[in-house]
C-alpha cells in the first residue's frame, strides 16, 4: 500500500465511526430528542463490545451485545427525559458521563488487551484496481453497511410514512399527537435507534478500527458525531460527507508525520475539535438555514397530558 | 328539514375540570347530519375545551359521548377520525417544513401521486385550490386553512369541526370558506362551527348552542334571534357600544416617522420589509391591517426598538423629531414611547413573576429605585393603582402573571404602559384572545388617551377592531405597506382586497357573493 492509499483507506475506516453514531443521532434529533449522551453510549458499547468479542472470539456477538448496551443506555436517557420530562440537555450530559464512568469499570480487566480485527472483504476484480481498489473495495464489511444504512435512513425519513411521522414529532409534537400519532412511542423508538447506532459505532471503534481496549479510547468522537448532525443541517447526504471529512481530518496527524512536518502532535490531535468549533460557528450564524432544516421542537420536553 | 332524525354526535353531561376551573360543566349538545351547528361563546367560555372533548384530544372527567345514539367507551382522535369526524384547529396543526401532500400523507394512506390527484380534485370541487407540492411555510393563513379542510375532506367525512375559522381571514376568504361549508352541508355533512362572532353565526348556522363560563346558557335558532339577544346570552349583558368621535386635535408634526424601511426578515418564513414608510401624529389612532405573517412581527420589533441590529442604512426612523434608528428600547421609552407586544406571556410579562415585579420591569424609572435598591412600597402603590384603575381581576399585586386570565393580564399590561403617560403608544394585537368586556374597556381607554393628544399605532388582524377605533389605516402585505387610508372613507371589503392582493384571482368567484 502506498501512503496515499493507506491514508484514503484509513479515512473511510475512521469516517465509519462518525457516520454510524451521527446517523443514529440524526434520527433521534429528527424526532425532537437532543441526546447529548452519544459519547457515553459509544464508550460503554466500545467496552462491552470489546469484552464480549475478546471472550467469545466472535465480532458478530460483540456487535450485537454492544448494540444492546447502546440501546440500554439510551433508554435511561429516554425514561428520564421523555417519561419523567426532565430537561434533555441535562439528562443527556448526565447519562453521557455515567456511560464514560461505566465503560472504565467494564473494561478495567481488559485494559490494553487486543483482539484481531476481521479481515477486510476482498471484492474480486475491483479490489485489484490500483488506488481505487485498496481504498474502496478492500474495506471491512461494516464500512459498506454504514453506507447502506445511510441510504436507508435517507429513504425512510424522506419517502415513508414512518419518516414523516418522526419528522412530524420533531416539528410539532402537539399537532402530531392531535393526528393520533404517539409522540411518546415514536420518540422512544428514535432514541433507541440512536442508542443502537452509537453502540455499533463504539463496537466498531474498539474491535475493528483500533482493535484494543484503552480507557477513554472514544476520545471525543461522540461529540463530533453530535456536531456532525448540525454540520450536515439534519440532511443525511451532508452528514455522510461531513463524516468523511472528519475522518480525513482525524488522520491528519498521520499524514503530517509521514511528510515529516514538525507540528506539535497535541495541536494535530486537537484539529478535529478546532474544525468542529469553526464549522459550527459558521453554520449557526445563518439563522435562516437552521430554521429551515432544524427540527423545530428539538430539545423541547413534550408533556402529552398538558391541558391546552 | 327532517325532524325525526337521528343525531350524529351526542355530547351528554360532559364535564371537564382543570384544577379549580370548571372549563365545561355538564354540557349537552346534539349535532344532526346536514346542519351547521354553532357553538357561540366568548374567549374563556369553554368552547375550545368542548371541541377538544368532542374530537377526543382530551378526555372528559364526567359525561358521555354517543355516535348515532351508540355510546363510545373509549374516545380518542383515532376513533373520532375513523367515525368520520374531522377538525380544523384554530392554531393550525400543520407541519411547516413538510409539503402540503406530505402533511396530508400523515393521516391519509396511499401513494403520494394518488394523493396529489385527489387534493387537486377536491380543490376544484369545493373551490379550495391549493398546490399540493408547495411547502406549508410558503402558504398564507387562508391557504393553510384550506389544507386543513382538504385533509378532513379526504377521509369519509361525516362531521367537520371548525374552531374560530375566520378569526384571521380577510373578508373575501371568509366568503369563500362559507361557500365551501354550505356545499358540504348540501352533501349531508354536519358542521360544528365555533365562533364568537355574532353576525357570522346568524348568516351561516341553523342552530346555535351558547356557552358562558363553561355552561350552556341557551340553544337558539340564530336566524330568528337578534344579535343583541345572542350577545346577552353570550356575555350576560348587552355589548356596550364604544363611544367615539372624530379626532379633532391632531399634532402638527408626526411623532413617529418611518421612511424607506428595508429589512431582511431573520425568519425565513416571514416577509422582508420593503420600502416601508408610515407616520403617526399626536391625537390619532393609526391601524396596520393585514393577515399575519406579512411582516407584522418584524415591523413590531423595529418600532419597539427590540431589533436595532439590522442593516437600516437608507431608512429613517424618527420619534418626536429625533432619529432613533440605533436607539434601544429603554432610550425610546425615555423619549415618551411605550409599547405592548402581542405575546402577553413571555414578552409582555414574565409568566412566573408577580404583577409587582412585572410592573417594575417597565416602570422602574417612576421612582421605584433608590441607589439601585427597589422601593417595594412605590412598586406596590403603582401596581395597585394599575389593578384598580383598569379593573384587573387578580388576587392582588402578589399574583403571578400566568395566574391571570388573558383578558385581565392584557388589561394589566395596557394599564402598566398607560400609567407611564406615554406620548406615543404602540400596541400589537391589543385584544387578541381577550373577552368582549375587557376588549371594550381597553378600546375605550385607547380612545380617551387619543383625545388627550397621544399618538397610537395598532397592529391588528381583527378588522372589526380597527374599524371601531382607528382614524387612519395602512395595510401591510408581503412586507409592503399601502398608502394611508382614512377609516371613515372605506369599508372592510375594500381593506380586505388590499390584504389579499395578488391572491385575488383564485378567490374572485367567491367575492361576488
Amino acid at each position: 500500500m502506498t501512503p496515499l492509499e493507506f491514508f484514503l483507506a484509513g479515512t473511510m475506516s475512521a469516517a465509519t465511526v462518525f457516520l454510524l453514531a451521527a446517523l443514529g443521532e440524526l434520527v433521534a434529533e429528527k424526532s425532537g430528542m437532543l441526546n447529548l449522551g452519544v459519547e457515553g453510549m459509544m464508550a460503554i458499547s466500545a467496552a462491552v463490545g470489546f469484552v464480549v468479542t475478546y471472550q467469545s472470539g466472535s465480532h458478530i456477538i460483540g456487535f450485537i451485545v454492544a448494540g444492546a448496551a447502546g440501546i440500554g443506555v439510551s433508554m435511561v436517557f429516554a425514561l428520564v427525559s421523555i417519561t419523567f420530562l426532565a430537561n434533555q440537555v441535562a439528562t443527556g450530559l448526565a447519562v453521557g458521563i455515567l456511560g464514560l464512568g461505566l465503560s472504565a469499570l467494564i473494561g478495567k480487566k481488559h485494559e490494553s488487551l487486543t483482539v484481531t480485527a476481521p479481515d477486510p472483504i476482498q471484492i474480486p476484480v475491483l479490489s485489484d484496481i490500483p488506488l481505487i481498489g485498496p481504498v474502496l473495495f478492500q474495506q471491512n464489511i461494516v464500512v459498506y453497511l454504514a453506507i447502506v444504512i445511510a441510504i436507508l435512513i435517507s429513504f425512510c425519513l424522506n419517502k415513508t410514512r414512518l419518516g414523516l411521522a418522526i419528522r412530524a414529532c420533531g416539528e410539532n409534537p402537539k399537532a402530531a399527537e392531535a393526528l393520533s400519532y404517539s409522540v411518546l412511542k415514536i420518540r422512544y423508538g428514535a432514541v433507541a435507534f440512536g442508542g443502537l447506532m452509537a453502540g455499533f459505532a463504539g463496537a466498531y471503534a474498539s474491535t475493528i478500527y483500533t482493535p484494543l481496549w484503552a480507557d477513554g479510547m472514544i476520545a471525543g468522537r461522540g461529540w463530533i458525531a453530535v456536531a456532525l448532525v448540525v454540520f450536515g443541517t439534519w440532511k443525511t447526504g451532508r452528514i455522510f460527507l461531513g463524516a468523511y471529512l472528519f475522518g480525513m481530518v482525524s488522520l491528519g496527524e498521520l499524514v503530517v508525520q509521514s511528510f515529516g512536518v514538525a507540528l506539535p502532535s497535541q495541536l494535530l490531535s486537537a484539529m478535529p475539535f478546532i474544525v468542529t468549533i469553526v464549522v459550527l460557528a459558521i453554520i449557526s450564524s445563518d439563522r435562516a438555514r437552521l430554521r429551515l432544516h432544524a427540527p423545530y421542537a428539538l430539545g423541547e420536553t413534550y408533556d402529552g397530558s398538558e391541558p391546552k | 328539514m327532517n325532524i325525526v332524525q337521528q343525531p350524529l354526535l351526542t355530547l351528554s353531561k360532559l364535564t371537564k375540570i382543570y384544577g379549580s376551573l370548571v372549563a365545561n360543566d355538564s354540557i349537552d349538545l346534539k349535532v344532526f347530519p346536514g346542519s351547521i351547528h354553532a357553538v357561540l361563546g366568548e374567549n374563556g367560555a369553554g368552547k375550545s375545551t368542548l371541541m377538544k372533548l368532542a374530537y377526543g384530544v382530551i378526555q372528559p372527567d364526567d359525561g358521555q359521548i354517543l355516535w348515532k345514539d351508540k355510546k363510545i367507551d373509549y374516545w380518542n382522535t383515532a376513533v373520532a377520525r375513523d367515525l368520520g369526524i374531522g377538525m380544523v384547529f384554530q392554531h393550525f396543526s400543520l407541519f411547516e417544513t413538510l409539503s402540503v401532500v406530505e402533511n396530508i400523507a400523515l393521516t391519509i394512506k396511499g401513494p403520494q401521486k394518488d394523493l396529489i390527484d385527489r387534493i387537486r380534485m377536491i380543490g376544484a370541487d369545493y373551490q379550495l385550490e391549493i398546490d399540493p407540492t408547495a411547502m406549508v411555510n410558503s402558504l398564507s393563513v387562508g391557504q393553510r386553512q384550506r389544507v386543513e379542510i382538504i385533509r378532513c375532506l379526504m377521509q369519509d367525512l361525516k362531521l367537520l369541526i371548525l374552531d374560530e375559522p375566520t378569526s384571521v381571514l380577510p373578508p373575501q376568504h371568509v366568503y369563500a370558506l362559507f361557500d365551501a361549508l354550505r356545499k358540504l352541508q348540501k352533501d349531508g355533512v354536519a358542521i360544528l362551527y365555533i365562533s364568537h362572532k355574532l353576525e357570522e353565526i346568524r348568516e351561516l348556522c341553523d342552530v346555535a348552542t351558547i356557552l358562558r363560563d363553561g355552561r350552556v346558557t341557551g340553544k337558539v335558532d340564530p336566524n330568528e334571534t337578534s344579535a343583541q339577544e345572542l350577545a346577552t346570552l353570550m356575555i350576560g349583558r348587552s355589548i356596550p357600544k364604544i363611544e367615539r368621535r372624530e379626532s379633532d386635535h391632531k399634532s402638527k408634526n408626526a411623532i413617529l416617522n418611518i421612511t424607506n424601511l428595508n429589512v431582511k426578515n431573520p425568519d425565513p418564513f416571514g416577509a422582508d420589509l420593503k420600502d416601508l414608510s408610515l407616520a403617526v401624529f399626536g391625537g390619532e389612532i393609526v391601524g396596520i391591517a393585514g393577515v399575519s405573517g406579512n411582516g407584522q412581527q418584524e415591523l413590531g420589533r423595529i418600532i419597539s426598538g427590540e431589533d436595532i441590529k439590522g442593516d437600516l442604512k437608507s431608512s429613517t426612523i424618527e420619534m418626536f423629531g429625533q432619529s432613533v434608528i440605533r436607539k434601544g428600547v429603554i432610550e425610546r421609552r425615555d423619549l415618551g414611547f411605550s409599547f405592548v407586544p402581542e405575546e402577553r406571556l413571555g414578552r409582555g410579562a414574565v409568566p412566573s413573576m408577580t404583577l409587582s415585579q412585572n410592573a417594575l420591569l417597565t416602570a422602574f424609572k417612576k421612582g421605584m429605585l433608590k441607589n439601585g435598591f427597589i422601593q417595594e412600597d412605590v412598586v406596590a402603590k403603582f401596581t395597585d393603582k394599575c389593578i384598580t384603575e383598569f379593573s384587573v381581576k387578580s388576587s392582588g399585586n402578589g399574583a403571578t402573571a400566568n395566574s391571570l386570565s388573558g383578558g385581565n393580564l392584557q388589561k394589566f399590561l395596557v394599564g402598566r404602559e398607560l400609567l407611564l403617560e406615554p406620548k406615543l403608544l404602540f400596541l400589537a394585537q391589543p385584544t387578541w384572545g381577550v373577552d368582549v368586556g375587557s376588549a371594550n374597556e381597553i378600546r375605550q381607554k385607547l380612545i380617551s388617551l387619543r383625545d388627550n393628544g397621544v399618538g397610537i399605532l395598532i397592529i391588528s388582524e381583527e378588522l372589526e377592531e380597527l374599524f371601531e377605533i382607528t382614524d387612519r389605516m395602512y395595510v401591510l402585505r408581503s412586507g409592503r405597506i399601502s398608502t394611508s387610508i382614512k377609516t371613515s372613507e372605506v369599508c372592510p371589503d375594500e381593506i380586505g382586497e388590499y390584504m389579499i392582493g395578488e391572491e385575488r384571482e383564485g378567490a374572485s368567484n367567491a367575492t361576488a357573493v
